[in-house]
């Protein structure tokens, strides 16, 4: 396919940004929103791997920018898994759990995009992190 | 499903030599057997820089480092990684000095200091993949300049941007540009000089394995700038894999209408083609090239005429180097202001050099001009590897000199080298200890000229033999001061009356050493303790006593 303009250069840029939106460059090492899921046993055999990839495809299909979804280990919290953190940059870290994949809309809409955290799923954090 | 996971693997000929290629193949493997295949990808990129601890694997978007990583290595990174979120610790990168272990790259001294423009989609690519190029900001600075600015536009921008050839020379490219624009003739060319010859220099290479298009869309631009409609890369063979590459991505850019004809819908049509080199070192000046590129002997011409004027087949041409080109469509994009504030005030931009030799982290990096020699080989390089004594460094491989211990505070700039004797080159650095015997290091690189002068003229093919011989003696044990006087002035001889750069700037090695490492000549004439191992003269089939022949 050739390439005649500008507009289908851009064009062709944004249906690949995708494919490269995960990795870091010089130029958007900024701040990011930072959504942890946790992924331990108890947690992929609580449907983690399923929040994980709601969340991703949600915030691909909202097209939203600047996030970063990343998988970490055991969290602790093994009687509410899937548990999920959300950092705001510059916010205190919000802790949720029983995140299974119906709620992944509801936290992005509400807490990522809104800047409330959905309260009904925020477990109490009782310990200090380092 | 989009993937959640990017695994880049280094696929520099550097990790390649490390079996990265196995480990891509391997992590790939074990994704596909746990299912995993829609939600992690395994992209191989260009060189990331850090050739000490190659391979290199980086996880993204969690920005984790993995260092030394060998094939069998795959499985955790998947299982524990990728699978269940635990970083693999056993393989993060452990800072020798404090012995903490740094699993951001930004954060590792070996990144810190360093600024990438020309190396900025190394390791972040896939070279072979003309979407990634484009979906980072590729083909917007052909498409600007093309729809939106004149020819004498972009060279004002590209002289405003103060960016100097980086293939040694430091040649205003602006200024080259503009000459050949106003040549008048029927065709025109610009060739892109990658015979990058330096002992211990590989910026070309690993710029055009890591990030081809960068390099094409460039001469595209400068064969629009200067009225050229055909582009050459002269490269030497020795470099399949950036070959392969840059064929990959000349067929691509020609499917998407990025090169060929009516570019972005207007009149410009522009097309390349790559030119095989047999690697010798004269071949990478300009002149010598564009006869190589003709089919001829590779040997120099006089100048003037210089190949602005009758260059290629007797056309105007322009050379310009690898790195050169690779900084052409950040300056276009970013302008030339942003580029001007970086460097000093003769030496504008960032300069890639090859790190090697005597130092912690070998590899490939790039800094702002104006860094000095002390930052590059202590907080970047992170010093001299056990226990030993800095003694000094060369810059420029053969054509420079060396410098020493009080040079390095002097920042980095084309002509603070050149007032000290060295020259910025096209970016090796060779750090040396005190075990180095600095009359051989001389002789090394000296032979290396010696076999690479193409005997076109005689200060320079009979100078360095002679001079070599010399050397020889002298290490030999044979020498006498007056051979010392000798060398000294055959030195400045060949200096002055040769024809090419390469003659011109073979001796710097002597010179210099000379110059601060005086003594250590005198100690093999003198001193009967001197070393003397390897410099004795052996004869290569040595009767041995008893040997039936």
């Amino acid at each position: 396919m050739s390439i005649k303009s500008m507009e289908e250069l851009r064009k062709i840029r944004d249906e690949h940004k995708s494919k490269v939106s995960l990795r870091q460059t010089g130029d958007n090492s900024e701040e990011k929103i930072e959504i942890l899921i946790g992924m331990a046993t108890c947690g992929i055999s609580s449907g983690a791997r399923e929040t994980l990839n709601a969340f991703i495809e949600e915030i691909n299909n909202q097209g939203l920018e600047n996030i970063k979804v990343i998988t970490v280990g055991c969290i602790g919290y093994c009687h509410s898994e899937p548990t999920v953190q959300v950092n705001m940059p510059g916010q205190k870290p919000v802790l949720y759990g029983n995140v299974k994949k119906d709620k992944v809309p509801s936290i992005i809409n509400s807490h990522i995009k809104g800047g409330q955290p959905l309260n009904e799923l925020v477990l109490k954090v009782d310990f200090e992190r380092a | 499903m989009a993937a959640r996971s990017n695994i880049l693997v280094c696929s520099g000929t550097g990790c390649l030599a490390g079996d990265s290629e196995k480990v891509a193949k391997n992590l790939e493997l074990i994704i596909k057997a746990r299912g995993y295949e829609n939600e992690a990808n395994v992209i191989k990129t260009g060189c990331f820089g850090f050739c000490e601890k190659g391979p290199i694997v980086k996880v993204e978007p969690d920005n984790v480092f993995y260092v030394s990583v060998s094939p069998k290595d795959a499985k955790d990174i998947v299982d524990e990684h990728i699978i269940k979120g635990r970083v693999v610790e056993r393989l993060l990168y452990k800072e020798p000095v404090k012995n903490e272990i740094v699993s951001r790259q930004e954060e590792m001294p070996f990144y810190k200091k360093q600024l990438r423009v020309a190396l900025r989609n190394c390791g972040l690519i896939n070279p072979e993949d003309i979407y990634e190029y484009i979906a980072f900001g590729g083909y917007e600075a052909l498409g600007k300049v093309l729809t939106s600015m004149t020819p004498e536009q972009v060279i004002d921008e590209i002289k405003k941007s103060g960016l100097r050839g980086r293939g040694g020379g430091g040649f205003p490219t602006g200024l080259k540009w503009e000459i050949t624009r106003k040549q008048q003739g029927p065709e025109k060319f610009i060739i892109c000089n990658a015979d990058e010859g330096d002992p211990g220099a590989f910026m070309d290479r690993s710029i055009l394995e890591g990030d081809p298009h960068s390099v094409i869309e460039a001469m595209a631009i400068g064969g629009y700038a200067i009225g050229a409609n055909k582009g050459l890369i002269y490269i030497r063979a020795e470099y399949p894999l950036a070959i392969a590459r840059l064929n990959i991505a000349i067929k691509q850019a020609k499917e998407h209408g990025l090169l060929g004809k009516n570019i972005f819908g207007t009149d410009f049509s522009f097309e390349i083609a790559i030119k095989f080199g047999a690697g010798a070192f004269v071949c990478g000046e300009e002149t010598a090239l564009i006869n190589s590129c003709e089919g001829k002997r590779g040997e120099p011409n006089y100048k003037p005429p210089y190949p602005a004027e009758e260059g290629y087949w007797g056309h105007p041409t322009c050379v310009n180097n690898v790195e050169t080109f690779a900084n052409i469509t950040q300056i276009i994009l970013r302008g030339a202001d942003w580029f001007s504030s970086i460097g000093t005030e003769r030496s504008k931009g960032t300069k890639v050099f090859a790190l090697a030799g005597k130092v912690k982290n070998v590899g490939l990096i790039e800094v702002p001009m104006g860094i000095t020699l002390r930052e590059i080989i202590f907080d970047i390089g992170g010093g001299i590897p056990g226990g030993h004594k800095f003694k000094a460094v060369q810059t420029g491989g053969p054509s420079g000199g060396v410098m020493t211990e009080k040079h390095l505070d002097v920042p980095i700039e084309y002509d603070s080298l050149l007032e000290i004797g060295s020259m910025m080159g096209s970016g090796g650095i060779i750090v040396m200890d005190e075990r180095d015997n600095m009359v051989k290091i001389a002789k090394f690189y000296l032979e290396f000229s010696m076999d690479e002068s193409c005997g076109r003229c005689t200060p320079c093919r009979i100078g360095t033999k002679r001079m070599y011989e010399i050397l020889n003696k002298i290490t030999s044990g044979k020498g006498t001061m007056a051979d010392l006087d000798a060398l000294k002035q055959l030195a400045y001889m060949v200096k002055d009356s040769s024809l090419c750069g390469l003659g011109q700037t073979a001796p710097n090695p002597v010179i210099s050493t000379l110059k601060h490492f005086w003594d250590e000549y005198v100690a093999f004439i003198k001193d009967e303790d001197s070393p003397r191992g390897e410099g004795r003269y052996e004869a290569k089939n040595k009767f041995k006593p008893g040997l039936k022949v």
